[in-house]
């Protein structure tokens, strides 16, 4: 195919199914993915969660996290057949081959860029075994530590 | 790079109004004292903020569930973005709530 995408496909089945349809609704998308020419890189069972809130009358749900390579027009038929299958309580389908490559090209660009760094202080470039926080900063009141997310 | 590009802001403004009048009895020269706050993703270096990530979003979601803003937080721009996307995601598949009562 053309088209090469990476898509993640997360639903939540209704916790009153037994373990056979949720095999069953995974051969579905299976049938889906090879009739229209795409692949499935992974399958990972989340198995039962509590739901942060209720949806409908279900309290927890067995989720499922999929991962999908093909064009868009799998993912549609996809979403429209979950759409109108009621044991499928949530789905989400998110594109994610683009933010990976650039999540990749950060990760490089940084790892580059502080390996010359250390090359031109005169360092061997990757850090060394006991090696702390580069003590780059001017100021040693010790104020500015990360101080995580309280308010 | 990560160090210092936050220099400037300086302490947060927040609440410096009711600061300033509860300090005025006892000794209002002496400055405020403000951590300095730094984006967690910058400093982590966390370049994947992924819904999946319920652990690392939480923090994020306080008990109102409501997004914790960046003037709290000191999430730099890009990362709030990011970090919204996340949350909204991860309430739609029920990981994080959208309301708490």
């Amino acid at each position: 195919m053309s088209t090469n995408r990476k898509y993640e496909l997360v639903y939540i089945v209704s916790p009153e199914s037994t373990d056979a349809h949720v095999a069953e609704l995974h051969t579905q998308v299976e049938g889906i993915v090879g009739r229209l020419g795409g692949t499935i890189e992974k399958n990972e069972p989340w198995g039962r969660r509590k739901l942060a809130y209720e949806i409908g009358k279900a309290k927890e749900g067995i989720y499922v996290l999929t991962v999908i390579r093909g064009g868009g027009d799998v993912m549609k038929e996809i979403d429209r057949r979950f759409k109108v299958t009621d044991t499928i309580i949530r789905h989400l389908i998110v594109r994610v081959d683009e933010d990976e490559s650039v999540i990749e090209r950060v990760r490089t660009k940084r790892t580059e860029e502080s390996r010359r760094r250390r090359i031109a202080r005169g360092l061997p470039p990757d850090r060394q075994p006991g090696e702390g926080q580069q003590p780059d900063r001017d100021d040693d009141d010790r104020d500015d530590r990360f101080e995580g997310v309280e308010v | 790079m990560a160090f210092g590009q936050k220099r400037t802001s300086g302490p947060g403004s927040r609440g410096r109004g009711a600061a300033g009048a509860a300090g005025a009895e006892k000794g209002a020269r002496r400055p405020m004292f403000r951590r300095r706050k730094v984006c967690k993703f910058c400093a982590d270096k966390i370049d994947d903020i992924n819904y999946k990530d319920v652990k690392l979003l939480a923090p994020f979601v306080p008990e109102r569930a409501k997004v914790l803003p960046r003037r709290i937080s000191g999430t730099c721009a890009m990362h709030q973005r990011k970090l919204r996307t996340a949350i909204m995601r991860a309430r739609h598949l029920a990981l994080l709530p959208y309301v708490t009562d």
